[in-house]
């Protein structure tokens, strides 16, 4: 099977290699057949890859230790739902199952997009075949990049997933990231297509548009259950540790974020044309760059692949791709001049603008912090630690503003507000803002904590507003109910309401932040039978009765299970489990160090959260750290609405019905039509 | 006749069963009999030492995690001893803490011990002086460099000769005339049907 699969690599290289060749050195243009046979150069490669795929897989179901990857992520006793994650649990395999998703991606682009977009088809074929060649070169030429490496014995079994990777958001947390780093590739390579065959009208930009929201929507989803992941595995009662590799993804959601936004003003107005170019660019070169901090060990992280000589192809790939990129976007800078101008500050154009520049000053931002270290070592020649304080503190007030610009963009108006535009539309939500700054206040909130809330509620009111408009104008133009009025506003405004919910869902994550400030945190040794009682911040107390231990064997592991008994203010709420976990190959040797599953007891307002550290030596009494954590699943809740809100964003059919009816189209974009406009429902 | 692609098409699918089987399955191998393992205590983790008053004290846990843990875990002394129990640095660091706030120093003055034999790199974030201030006003400054800068060029690429646009002042600007209503009925029951 290695050689199966070292051929596949190979093929795969050569059919990405020639179909590039033929897409930059040719002129398909003047020949069908072979525009044709560059966009089935896609489909050769995806084959190659899917066999490559098959022959992993196949060494690691069937326990082919002799394969260095298999027995350093495997062992015969790992249970085989994570047989199928250790296919990415480690930088070999991680290498070609980018290759092979980038491959799926390359082909679906062909397959999907629209035949009236042919003149760039080719030049995105030969665009994703040349960055997944690049990603099968490291494969064949990187140290440490073959996943079909064999030893030179076969150990009797394999070391086993390391145990934090043994946890169901592993299974979907990494494919979930992947999957949005790789399918940026996409709109990246429209973007570079249509510089290259000069079609820089919105074609481009409609052919891609989708592709732009799934990444998204992939990249939200997995940072979300990378949160979820931290959050349960690690034991910290955290869910964002600001590692530079955990920043690594964060940046291209950010730019990629701010190009979802600026995008509808280059729809709309014809503007900003550069200024998206660039932010796609960037966003795939974000992604790049994020590779590069993992697999190059350039940054101390507890995420980081092992170092190798692989962050090397990753730097040199990075820097080609951006010269070549921004040079070709320099000589077409005359072609990307705008259809038309800014007319005032107080406008949903400038509104988006100031939105991308808090959106691209934060990435910036922890882009400078992520960097500061290896700056600061240049300069001075001073190592430093960039940490969580230094995060917080730079980047909460951009955080606070970007969330009141979430609130302030929706409600004014297109190309230029009047003073009565704004009062109109700001009344209720500035009074919400108000009136949730006082209730906050009056709880004891202060500085940020306050800030965030009262914008929150300020951000919301904005969003309700924008709902009640909107359903009260389908009401009285078509004698609908509420609830079918609300249901065909948001069908024929997909883009649109989809983005609100998002909205919401943004705000659920900066709620749920503000309670990660009040955690409550306290270590405390119990014998069987002995309680302790913690003060919630919320004003109440929690009881925990420490039951006792179990011990017990369970799948690949030896387990010590403290149980404890939990009550609020006398009401039960139930038992929760915490484990040490000590995992063993099928020998029953140890094989890592001993790990923890957290104990948790979860509603809307807060999570008990129990950690059992051990059992000090010769004593019965067993330690734990238990914390009261407010408003935690806010953060899950959050993500669930953002993949809502992004998946009827992107869902099929409404940018037709919208290119085919200028009038809705109009309606959407909030041009003299009450669907938008401050005097809806007035 | 079959034709070369059909031939190379099915020689393919011929030979990757024929590929697949000649792989050799791994042998079984005996699992050992369980040595009575769950009374081993490293079942429950490396044996700790009991709880002090001082693990709980406020003014040792601020001072730690204003300090990194030097195991290479990232995080700050506090959170990797109540975390990651298989560490050695942090209860040992947490432990020469407790020594020397007990012995009479201040957090300051430990803060400094540490600066003194570990480098900067200590503390969790780099402290708001020197060239460490460009880390951390440089994002706020350019932000708001921006946010100017960008009013500026707005205003400016409306004053010189441009042609007014009537604003969304209220009802008579930015609703439409019954002829654009009566087109968007139209298009919005097109979509209907």
């Amino acid at each position: 099977m290695t050689l199966l699969g070292q051929f596949a690599l190979w093929a795969g290289f050569i059919l990405g290699l020639w179909s590039a060749g033929l897409a930059f050195l040719t002129r398909w243009q003047e020949r069908p057949d072979v525009a044709l046979t560059i966009r089935r150069g896609s489909y050769a490669v995806l084959v190659a890859m899917l066999v490559a795929a098959a022959a992993l897989w196949k060494g690691i179901f069937s326990h082919d230790f002799n394969i260095e990857y298999v027995a350093s992520y495997t062992s015969r006793n790992l249970p085989e739902y994570y047989l199928i994650s250790a296919f990415w649990a480690g930088q070999k395999g991680s290498l070609l199952f980018w290759a092979v998703v980038l491959a799926i991606f390359g082909a679906l682009a062909q397959w999907l997009t629209p035949p009236r977009f042919r003149d760039l088809l080719p030049y995105v074929a030969g665009i994703t075949n040349l960055v997944a060649a690049f990603f099968i070169s490291v494969m064949l030429f990187g140290e440490g990049g073959n996943p079909f490496e064999r030893l030179a014995f076969t150990p009797p079994d394999g070391r086993g997933l390391n145990p934090q990777l043994q946890n169901p958001g592993m299974i979907a947390h990494p494919p979930m990231l992947y999957l949005g780093y790789i399918s940026l590739t996409i709109p990246f390579a429209f973007a570079i297509a249509a510089l290259l065959a000069r079609k820089l009208d919105a074609g481009w930009i409609i052919a891609m548009r989708k592709w732009a929201i799934v990444s998204w929507i992939f990249l939200s989803v997995g940072i979300t259950i990378g949160m979820w992941w931290a959050y349960l595995e690690l034991g910290w009662g955290g869910v964002w540790a600001w590692d530079p590799v955990e920043n690594a993804s964060f940046h291209p959601w950010l730019t990629l974020t701010a190009f979802l936004h600026s995008v509808m003003i280059q729809e709309k107005r014809g503007m900003l044309k550069r200024w998206n170019m660039s932010l796609i660019i960037g966003t795939f070169l974000l992604s790049i760059f994020g590779t590069f901090i993992t697999r190059s060990g350039v940054i101390a992280s507890v995420h980081s692949f092992t170092q190798s000589s692989v962050g090397y192809f990753f730097l040199a790939f990075l820097l080609v791709t951006a010269i070549l990129s921004f040079t070709l976007l320099y000589t077409r800078w005359e072609s990307l001049t705008p259809d038309a101008t800014l007319e005032a500050v107080a406008s949903r154009e400038a509104a988006f603008l100031f939105n991308n520049l808090a959106l691209v000053g934060i990435a910036f931002s922890v882009l400078w912090g992520t960097l500061f270290p290896i700056i600061s070592e240049a300069v001075r020649g001073v190592k430093l630690t960039v940490g969580p304080p230094f995060f917080e503190r730079v980047n909460i007030p951009l955080g606070l503003f970007l969330l009141f610009l979430t609130g302030v963009g929706p409600l004014i108006a297109w190309r230029k507000a009047s003073a009565r535009n704004l009062q109109r539309q700001f009344i209720v939500p500035g009074a919400t803002f108000a009136l949730t700054l006082m209730a906050a206040a009056a709880f004891g909130l202060r500085g940020y904590t306050l800030m965030t809330i009262a914008l929150a509620g300020f951000v919301l009111a904005t969003i309700a507003q924008e709902f009640g408009r909107g359903i009260r104008a389908r009401m009285s133009m078509h004698g609908e109910n509420a609830v079918l009025a609300l249901g065909r506003l948001m069908a024929r405004n997909r883009r649109r309401y989809g983005g609100y919910i998002v909205h919401v869902g943004v705000v659920c994550y900066f709620v749920a932040a503000v309670g990660q400030g009040f955690k409550i945190k306290e270590s405390h040794e119990m014998v069987p039978g002995e309680s302790v009682t913690l003060a919630s911040p919320f004003g109440h107390e929690v009881t925990f009765t420490f039951l006792g231990v179990s011990q017990y064997a369970q799948l690949n592991r030896q387990v010590s299970a403290a149980t404890l008994e939990v009550s609020r203010g006398g009401t039960p709420l139930g038992t929760t489990v915490s484990e040490k976990r000590q995992h063993v190959d099928s020998f029953g040797q140890r094989t890592f160090e001993p790990s923890t599953e957290v104990g948790l007891i979860s509603n809307l307002q807060e999570d008990l959260y129990v950690v059992y550290a051990g059992t000090p030596d010769g004593t019965e009494r067993s330690r734990f750290e238990i914390s009261i954590i407010p408003l935690v699943n806010w953060f899950w809740i959050g993500g669930v609405i953002l993949l809502a809100g992004g998946l009827l964003a992107m869902w099929p059919g409404g940018p037709q019905i919208r290119t085919k009816r200028a009038v809705l189209d109009d309606a959407q974009a909030g041009y003299g039509v009450p669907l938008t406009g401050a005097e809806v429902g007035a | 006749m079959i034709d070369r692609r059909r031939f190379l098409a099915l020689g393919a699918v011929a030979l990757v069963p024929a590929v697949l089987r000649a792989q050799d399955e791994a042998p079984a191998v005996p699992v050992a009999p369980d040595a009575d393992p769950l009374r081993d205590p490293f079942t429950v983790g490396r044996v700790r030492d009991s709880l002090t008053a001082m693990d709980s004290d406020a003014v040792i846990i601020a001072l730690e995690r204003r300090l990194r843990c030097t195991c290479g875990c990232t995080l700050d002394i506090y959170t990797c001893r109540t975390t990651d129990f298989t560490c050695t640095f942090s209860p040992a660091l947490h432990k020469e803490i407790v020594a020397l706030y007990t012995a009479g120093q201040t957090p300051e003055q430990i803060i400094a011990t540490f600066v003194a034999r570990e480098g900067e790199s200590i503390l969790m974030a780099p402290p708001a002086e020197g060239f460490n201030l460009t880390g951390y006003l440089l994002p706020g400054l350019l932000m708001a460099a921006g946010l100017l800068g960008l009013i500026a060029w707005i205003m400016r690429r409306k004053a010189p000769g441009a042609v007014p646009t009537p604003a969304a002042t209220g009802p008579t600007a930015t609703r439409p005339d019954e002829d654009q209503l009566a087109e968007l009925r139209r298009a919005l029951d097109e979509v209907d049907a």
